[in-house]
């Protein structure tokens, strides 16, 4: 019979085209620069990773996870009993009616994709991914048949030549999708190149439930600093670029996407894709970056990203809020190739846009990107009689001022964080003039070295002191004390000032008499929630003042950026909307009165909203303002 | 037409151009940094020929600093080896004087230092080329003259032609320097020759100490039309008012200063 000789022929040939497309993906990968992983450990923890971890991001969207599960698990199944009956002549009844029960499995899942598709929202990619639900389709229904044809479960009269033909053509018109498709960048290639990203990730912390938000320190002897081709990003990055599946959640959270600001992640990493293959990114099919027309970018391995395949304006559009870095389901790290990108730009070309220049000079000269006088940082506290810790020595807590110390709004933040700690009694000190910028926006704007010198500086400077803790009211620093600073040998216990506050509301410490608010909602800082998962101190704090919070739709992991991240109000590309108008806006649809924040940047960002908004305090100023404060004797 | 002729010349023409640096110092920081002015000359510089400009500097080799200036764009950057206390102007004149430059761009005077702002005139001195202070662009060069855009005070400019080789500083308002990139800062090389230079003298005996600003008088212009006021604003400030006060007691003087105060509408 036809089907006899032709299955394996065409099982075997799919294959084996398969292996050359992917083995030729393979070398563009490995053409990137050199990234050690643990090649076994990696592979062995795949299957976890993609079961437990995957699925957790994946599941977010219910119908969808279920409708993969369906799929994915069916297709798999099904091609590997295919394999064994079809492609090695096992004949078992047994296998047979599983594989008809994986093609049936694939088939009910195809049509729950057909039907997503019928109609489907604009953050998913077009093109081939609209032929995918088809090509599944005629796979399973195609294998499905044949199956119950050699297995003779058929009835024989309707058995003919034509008939089985068509079959067989089915059958191969889905091989050629699922197999061929994978190694040679159709839709499928996900699932080859998504299996070996979570294998080989750059952040393995990120799974089991860890985190691992910190950016990669840059050498500064390389020949290149920062990522100028496709080819000098690290191999494995290029791996994750290629894991893409187009679902388009990282477009519909990006904060500058919205504002009509010309970055999409989604195009981000699929031009990326372009530049690894090289060609064009006509084959495109999703939503183009705002304001620019798809079909006119070009790339291959070897050629400057900025020159032709990607803007500059696109880079410098990110706030770094990590918002796509947490949606995504194949757990890509769109920001890390941002500020890669961004460091070619600055310390290779020289080409940081807008007030951008002025703050590096400013911070390579002042240490404060204001380029006020370094010997007046302390100067905001000239009142307050803080202990300075070069007199007392030791502290229990060392209070990290950050550069809020040069910006009147948030120096109340600072003030109202001081009357806290005094109302508690806290052991406290501060370094004074001896502290510098974090290093935050240096980093972010791609100037690493200015962001080393500063680290290792402010690393000498807390080398000198004895302290339990520091804590700080800027999340920017927090994130960077905490979570940047190892690299270069500074190890703290670093606290944001909600989590300490918190910690002396459960000790009891504070004595509080709340007041009535009116409606309150929380905004989540990106660099506080999403870079640091703390949700729930400041929530705890505003339950603790008698605060119900009227949560906005985007609040926690899914929080709105306030625009403030990634020096983005510093290089300020122009949009269709400022990203804290929406932030605003999502606070008014739930009728909050006070917007209470934890970020200085966030209250700068929101507060420069035009009123009538709703007011913007800092969780220090609420409970300052709660304080019962005791007549002094 | 201006474009046009600063097509034809400034890109067919290879010149050979020389910007003079100094290690530059932050007004509040104190740290030291490339000199902004400098920085302009070498901005002007790298935009006047196609082949890139040499960058000299009277000083130490060692000086990272001065890297800041490589971070431009450039290779190389000549040190004229020599001591903080040394007279740069011979050595410069002579070191110039070898190298066949057509033009020699300076800022118009250090950030420390002795800023007198006199380097540019004294070397042009010694070599005999003519000095043109405070350029803002060189428009065009052709038939071995360039013309040049001098600025003057309140956005004006003199066009001046002006015959090649010469020295000129430029002015703050010229186009701001580029970015420095660190990349290209670390690997540009700083090469050191050592110079017949001779310890200055005449400042050996001086005394320093830091200057003192002193504060501006505030002309409020009232009244008037709209273009009146902006005219007030922007002429030139002509045969100042008020009154010096030498006699009487400390409440007469304070006063005399708070009637002032209270005219100029600072205090009401």
């Amino acid at each position: 019979m036809l089907t006899d000789w032709l299955l394996p022929i065409l099982l075997f040939g799919a294959l084996a085209l398969m292996l050359i497309g992917a083995t030729r993906r393979v070398l563009a990968w490995r053409a990137g620069r050199n990234e050690p992983v643990a090649v076994v450990a990696g592979l062995m923890a795949m299957p976890r990773r993609y079961l437990v971890d995957l699925h957790h991001v994946v599941q977010r969207d219910r119908f969808i996870a279920n409708t993969h599960v369906a799929t994915a698990g069916g297709f798999v199944a099904a091609l590997a009993l295919a394999l064994l009956v079809h492609g090695f002549g096992v004949d078992s009844s047994i296998l047979n009616g599983l594989i008809l029960l994986s093609a049936a499995g694939m088939f009910v899942g195809a049509c729950c994709i057909a039907w997503r598709r019928r109609n489907p929202p604009g953050r998913l990619s077009r093109g081939p991914w609209m032929r995918l639900p088809k090509s599944l389709l005629v796979f399973s229904t195609s294998l499905f048949l044949i199956t119950l044809m050699t297995a003779d479960w058929f009835p024989a009269g309707l058995v003919g030549w034509v008939f089985s033909g068509l079959l067989l053509i089915g059958l191969a018109l889905g091989l050629a999708e699922m197999l061929v498709g994978m190694g040679w960048g159709g839709p499928m290639k996900h699932a080859f190149a998504g299996a070996l990203h979570l294998a080989f990730h750059r952040r393995p912390q990120r799974f089991g439930g860890g985190r691992s938000t910190g950016l990669k320190p840059l050498n500064l002897t390389d020949s290149t600093l920062g990522v100028a081709k496709p080819t000098d990003f690290a191999w494995n990055q290029l791996l994750g670029f290629d894991a893409c599946v187009q679902c388009g959640r990282c477009e519909a959270v990006c904060p500058a996407f919205a504002a009509g600001q010309p970055l999409n992640p989604k195009k981000l990493i699929q031009d990326m894709v372009v530049g690894l293959s090289g060609g064009t990114d006509a084959g495109y099919h999703g939503s183009a970056y705002p304001g620019k027309p798809v079909g006119e970018a070009k790339g291959n391995p070897g050629q400057v990203i900025v020159d032709g395949l990607v803007s500059a304006e696109t880079l410098w559009s990110c706030t770094t809020c990590r918002a796509c870095v947490e949606e995504c389901p194949m757990m890509i790290e769109h920001v890390d190739a941002i500020v890669d990108m961004r460091r070619f730009l600055t310390q290779e070309r020289g080409e940081t846009p807008g007030a951008g220049v002025q703050v590096l000079d400013n911070l390579i000269a002042t240490d404060n990107p204001g380029g006020l006088d370094p010997a007046r940082r302390f100067d905001w506290a000239a009142d307050l009689e803080l202990p300075l810790i070069a007199d007392v020595g030791k502290a229990d807590v060392l209070f990290w001022i950050s550069d809020g110390a040069f910006d009147q709004r948030s120096q109340r933040i600072l003030r109202a964080f001081v009357a806290v700690m005094r109302a508690a009694n806290v052991d406290f000190a501060v370094l004074g003039n001896d502290e510098c910028d974090s290093g935050d926006v240096a980093r972010r704007l791609g100037d690493d070295a200015t962001f080393q010198r500063l680290a290792r500086h402010n690393i000498e400077v807390l080398g000198r002191y004895e302290f339990n803790r520091i804590v700080t009211t800027d999340p920017h620093a927090f994130h960077v004390l905490a979570n940047e600073y190892g690299d270069f040998g500074g190890h703290y216990r670093v606290q944001h000032h909600s989590m300490f506050i918190n910690e002396l509301m459960e000790q009891g410490q504070l004595n509080l008499q709340p007041k009535a608010l009116g409606r309150v909602t929380y905004h989540d800082p990106c660099y506080l929630g999403r870079y640091n998962g703390e949700y729930e101190s400041p929530r705890s704090v505003l339950s603790t003042l008698g605060i119900e919070v009227q949560e906005m739709t985007r609040s926690g992991y899914r929080s709105r950026c306030c625009g403030g991240g990634g020096g983005a109000p510093i290089t300020d590309i122009p949009g269709e909307y400022r990203i804290a108008d929406m932030r605003v806006d999502d606070a008014r649809a739930v009728e909050a009165e006070t917007i209470a924040v934890a970020c200085q940047q966030c209250t700068a960002m929101l507060e420069g909203v035009v009123e009538p908004r709703p007011q913007i305090k800092d969780l220090a100023e609420l409970v300052s303002e709660a304080l019962v404060t005791e007549a002094r004797a | 037409m201006l474009p046009e002729s600063r097509s034809k010349t400034m890109a067919s023409q290879a010149m050979k151009i020389a910007a003079l640096v100094s290690v530059g110092q932050h007004p509040l920081s104190r740290r030291e940094r490339r000199a902004d002015q400098d920085a302009r000359a070498v901005e002007l510089a790298l935009s006047l020929s196609p082949e890139l400009p040499s960058l000299i500097h009277v000083g130490s080799a060692r000086n990272e600093s001065l890297r800041a200036y490589l971070g431009m764009g450039l290779n190389n950057l000549k040190v004229l080896n020599a001591d903080q206390d040394v007279d740069a102007v011979p050595a410069l004149a002579s070191y110039l004087g070898e190298q066949a430059l057509d033009i020699v761009l300076t800022g118009v005077r250090a950030e420390c230092g002795e800023g007198s702002g006199l380097l540019p005139y004294a070397v042009a001195d010694q070599l005999g080329w003519p000095i043109v202070p405070r350029i803002v662009s060189v428009v065009s060069i052709a038939g071995g003259y360039a013309e040049v855009w001098q600025a003057l005070p309140r956005g004006q400019r003199r066009a001046l032609r002006v015959p090649l080789p010469f020295v000129a500083s430029v002015d703050p308002a010229a186009e701001p320097a580029r970015q420095s990139a660190f990349g290209p800062a670390q690997r540009g090389s700083i090469d050191s020759r050592p110079c017949a230079a001779e310890p200055d003298q005449a400042r050996a005996n001086w005394q320093q100490h830091p200057a003192k600003p002193r504060p501006k008088r505030l002309a409020v212009a009232k009244g008037g039309t709209a273009a009146e006021r902006m005219k007030a604003a922007t002429a030139k400030p002509q045969g100042q008012g008020g009154q010096v006060i030498t006699e009487g007691t400390d409440r007469e003087k304070a006063e005399a200063i708070l009637a002032r105060l209270v005219a100029e509408g600072v205090v009401r």
